[in-house]
């Protein structure tokens, strides 16, 4: 059996993968919105993982909740983005916050 | 044996997956390794024994989640060698604090021990014997019935909201009106006429 820090090690690469995914893509928010549900992913597999290992069903319960708040979360995301391309003609995340009106 | 070898397969692949994803030049290509990261992730579960959640991170994930991801990159018209302007100014200070923040990660989960740990106070012990799904599904019926339906209430809203988000009336575009068809009586359309030989009809 693999040991639980295995799983913990693989879900802190993935998240630490995230985060820079966030920083390198700063202009590219379809990219940034990737790198979230990488992120959260890993929590997933964190969530999973101590589950298994403690033998607690409710990590699992929980990581469906979390699976739940990510397909919203992506939903009015790619909305609001798509909205503000219609709007602009461009993504370009340094000029949003003309978005305030 | 082979537990290991596939866990050290999935891991590996979901790692480079995820790497290849954030640093891909291309959106499309990023989106499917995206894609590629979570089939792997979704092994990685099933490993662990936790079947139902893996399938539904497929389900989920790829085919709802990723293939949304795709279809938005395709529509939008967008020059992305534009935005790839700042990257390698980003590149050293994103790096360090990646690499502090992930180092951090892996010295504080090793340095965790169960050793406190009642097991015996555990909420929802993993039954014996009874399928991950079954198991899975009591206590989301059960105890979870509330915090469930609460997330079906977020799916909705998020549902509606991007609806309302999106959706836009268009100007200029000929749309039937079923109220005024019923209302039309024959004799404000048809009239009779009679014409002269040889003259054009006035309409």
């Amino acid at each position: 059996m693999i040991g639980l820090q295995h799983y913990l090690a693989v879900s802190a690469i993935l998240f630490a993968m995230g985060v820079f995914g966030i920083f390198l893509n700063r202009k590219n928010i379809i990219i940034i919105l990737m790198a979230i549900e990488l992120i959260l992913l890993s929590v997933n597999i964190n969530l999973v993982a101590f589950s298994a290992y403690l033998g607690d069903l409710v990590g699992q319960v929980f990581a469906m909740f979390v699976l739940t708040v990510a397909a919203g979360e992506a939903a009015i995301g790619l909305a609001i983005l798509v909205i503000y391309f219609r709007g602009r003609g461009t993504i370009a995340v340094d000029d949003v916050n003309r978005m305030k009106g | 044996m082979i537990q290991v070898f596939a866990f050290y397969l999935f891991a590996t692949l979901v790692v480079a997956a995820g790497g290849l994803c954030i640093l891909s030049r291309n959106p499309v290509h990023s989106v499917l390794w995206l894609i590629f990261a979570f089939f792997n992730a979704a092994g990685l579960m099933l490993l662990c024994g936790a079947e139902f959640i893996a399938m539904l991170l497929i389900i989920v994930y790829v085919g709802a989640v990723s293939v949304l991801f795709l279809f938005v990159v395709m529509m939008l018209d967008i020059d992305f060698a534009e935005m790839r302007a700042g990257f390698v100014k980003y590149l050293p200070a994103g790096l360090l604090l990646v690499v502090a923040l992930g180092a951090e990660i892996l010295i504080a989960g090793s340095a965790w021990r169960a050793g406190g740990l009642a097991l015996s106070q555990r909420t929802a012990p993993t039954p014996e014997e009874v399928p991950n799904i079954e198991a899975l599904g009591t206590l989301l019926y059960t105890r979870y019935l509330f915090i469930f339906e609460g997330a079906g209430l977020v799916l909705l809203v998020a549902m509606i909201g991007a609806i309302v988000l999106t959706h836009r009336i268009r100007g200029g575009v000929r749309q039937q009106n079923i109220m005024r068809q019923n209302m039309r009586r024959p004799q404000d359309a048809i009239r009779n006429v009679d014409q002269p030989v040889g003259q054009g009809v006035e309409l």
